[in-house]
């Protein structure tokens, strides 16, 4: 039970006892157990938010508004596969698993994504024949668990993604609650329904790049070299592991970094492990270049992605698209003050709901109760989603014009400085008002 | 089998010999394909969905007859990693010894060793059915879902750990239990899965001198209680 609190004069909050630390300590004392959540890192880290764009001025040359072309499409694949997986904009949907999410938000991601051009990704269990159907342009996630791996569903797909790890929990496997594991989930993963379900953590027929390049190298085959083969990393040894998968043969690197959401983990390992990626991306970009790699292989990164600020940033710094999952859900309804008191009942709050592994979601998106899922119409929610894509291409578009770029993939480190020492040496840009640099000589 | 095409691998490449059988129309009479000289290639014959009979003459490397489907793969020879894995339907059957991870996260079908399996055979299986006459090395039916596992000889450490519903018949000792999994009672309905499988796999072993492991089920529900086991 919460209780309110009511901060008289003369108390003083301990910094490092705080409100939230205290609950946490009693809620452990009383259960026994440690916190799962979803979502993904809530503590405050350095981001996009400590960059600023330029903008055009005396030496530059900016372009018109609203009016002068600006591109916003990308290839994706296009080292190896035959059939490269061609985006109208370049921000994706991440990968959530059916399980996680209803079928009627996977089928809403679908659409949103689809009306806008881009492509969706399936999660953990395989892939529903809704999300088929209403994703134009689906990546079929090939994840350690092999849930509902099926070869079938693997033509189907326009695009495969390795999974190494995902940035809320680098080293981390994944978790179904058993309240989650609906009769429908239960047979996709081939397990009893109702059990707490345990997603491995590696992969259970190779390990390490060597291994990789073959399994690649088998996917490759059963798919007649047809689609591009995407490998996911969670942020940590990113500057080594995007080499190491260079190497491998991936097409598409997709580097997720530590604010990055998931549908359930320990709140220890979210807070705890990982990188931010602000400078994952540097790390990333700086591996692909040594290697002549940078735009050849082709980088998407996602974590925190909010606004077109965010993509535009990403951009710049060298990334070819970028990928959403926890704002995609907010676009659907995920938090909305419409189902306020829902969330009282909870025992939380619209805005700061992250049960998702309790299947209780107010918004019937991350839940597998009938009921609460029949709350989210997939054609609302994809046209939802289909508007906030709109805008996060249309401001991206709008600094890109400032900085005088007729493609927002011609954005450039050199547009950007940063508000903060820890940003400039992360994201290798200059300190605001200086040329300084941290770490580079 | 009267062979219907042979391709040498010495002269082809892997990827035209499954460009070739991908092509295969699944309304046709069976075919016979022999694949000469595979010398460790990985991933020959992965992907097949008809049902053709391929025969290699050698050894082949990993992900051999990946993913099958409906196909029927004879190995002479032993196989790398991960030898049907993903497998749906259909037959696998090596007659030699596979490396680790053989019938991995397997949906279907039958997959034979005649010899020896490494470490993690059938891990993450989810309805396969392996009969290894052989041993079977350490981490064998790892987090094993569905299906049935036969090791006719020795399993190594850590037999069936974090197993769910996934049933182990082992002739031969079993070095150690991995988590949550346990010997089971074999009573007649086991014997109706054992029997047939060891007759379709050409095996001579007396079903009666096997036991029977699988999920003690105390993991399905996280318990604070059970901390230690983890």
């Amino acid at each position: 039970m919460r209780h309110r609190t009511e901060i008289l004069p003369g108390m003083r909050e301990s910094a490092t006892f705080d409100r939230h630390v205290i609950y946490e300590i009693q809620r452990a004392a009383e259960t026994g157990l440690y916190d799962i959540r979803g979502w993904g890192s809530k503590r405050q880290l350095p981001h996009f938010d400590d960059l600023v764009f330029l903008g055009a001025s005396m030496s530059r040359y900016p372009l018109e508004g609203y009016r002068e072309r600006c591109g916003t499409d990308v290839t994706l694949g296009t080292l190896h596969a035959k059939k490269p997986i061609h985006l109208q904009i370049p921000i994706t949907i991440a990968g959530m698993s059916f399980g996680a999410l209803s079928a009627e938000a996977k089928e809403a991601l679908g659409r949103g994504a689809s009306e806008m051009g881009t492509s969706t990704t399936t999660g953990d269990g395989g892939m529903t024949a809704e999300e088929r159907r209403s994703s134009k342009l689906l990546v079929y996630q090939y994840l350690p668990s092999r849930y509902g791996m099926n070869p079938d569903d693997l033509r189907k797909a326009d695009a495969i993604e390795i999974v190494l790890g995902q940035g809320a929990k680098p080293g981390g496997g994944g978790m179904l609650l058993g309240r989650k594991i609906s009769d429908r989930v239960a047979e996709m993963r081939t397990l009893p329904p109702g059990i707490d379900q345990r997603s491995a953590c590696r992969h259970p027929d190779w390990t390490g790049p060597d291994d990789l390049a073959i399994k690649i190298e088998e996917l490759r085959e059963i798919t007649d070299w047809e689609k591009p083969i995407y490998v996911k990393i969670a942020a940590s040894r990113t500057y080594f592991d995007v080499q190491l998968a260079v190497k491998a043969g991936a097409d598409v690197i997709v580097l997720d970094g530590m604010q990055g959401g998931t549908g359930a983990t320990q709140e220890v390992f979210i807070e705890h492990v990982g990188i931010p990626t602000l400078p994952a991306l540097r790390q990333a970009i700086q591996a692909l270049t040594e290697l002549g790699m940078h735009r050849k292989v082709q980088l998407i990164i996602s974590g925190g992605i909010r606004s077109g600020a965010d993509v535009a940033k990403a951009l710049a710094m060298g990334a070819d698209a970028v990928s959403i999952g926890t704002a995609a859900l907010i676009a659907l309804g995920c938090n909305s003050p419409k189902y306020e008191q829902d969330y009282r009942k909870l025992g939380t709050s619209a805005g700061f709901y992250d049960d998702y592994q309790d299947g209780n979601d107010p918004a019937g998106i991350s839940t597998q109760d009938p009921e609460l899922a029949k709350r989210l119409d997939p054609v609302v929610g994809g046209r939802r989603l289909a508007n906030y894509l709109r805008v996060l291409t249309m401001e991206t578009q709008t600094l890109a014009r400032a900085c005088g770029k007729s493609h927002v993939l011609n954005l450039e480190p050199e547009d950007m400085v940063a508000l903060t020492v820890e940003a400039a040496a992360m994201a290798g840009v200059p300190l605001a008002g200086t040329n300084w640099v941290p770490g580079r000589q | 089998m009267m062979f219907t095409q042979t391709v040498d691998l010495a002269k082809a490449s892997v990827r035209s010999l499954n460009e070739r059988l991908h092509a295969l129309e699944p309304e046709r009479d069976e075919e016979g394909w022999r694949v000469l000289n595979p010398k460790g290639a990985h991933a020959i014959a992965c992907g097949l969905r008809v049902p053709v009979t391929v025969e290699i003459e050698g050894h082949a490397g990993y992900y051999c007859a990946g993913m099958n489907q409906k196909a029927t793969v004879i190995v002479h020879g032993n196989v790398g990693t991960g030898v049907a894995e993903n497998m749906m339907s259909g037959l696998v059957h090596v007659n030699g010894n596979a490396s680790q991870s053989a019938g991995a996260t397997g949906h279907g079908g039958l997959l034979i060793v005649e010899g020896d399996a490494s470490a993690r055979c059938g891990i993450s299986m989810k309805g396969i059915d392996i009969v290894v006459k052989g041993s079977a090395g350490h981490m064998s039916a790892f987090m094993a879902q569905a299906g049935n596992l036969v090791i006719c000889g020795d399993a190594g450490d850590a037999l069936g750990d974090s197993i769910y519903e996934a049933q182990l018949f082992v002739r031969g000792t079993v070095s150690s239990l991995g988590t949550d999994c346990v010997e089971k009672e074999m009573r007649p309905e086991h014997y109706h899965i054992l029997e047939p499988l060891l007759k379709r796999s050409g095996c001579a072993a007396n079903p009666s001198e096997f036991r029977r492991y699988g999920s003690a089920r105390k993991l399905y529900h996280f318990q604070i209680d059970h901390a230690a086991s983890y």
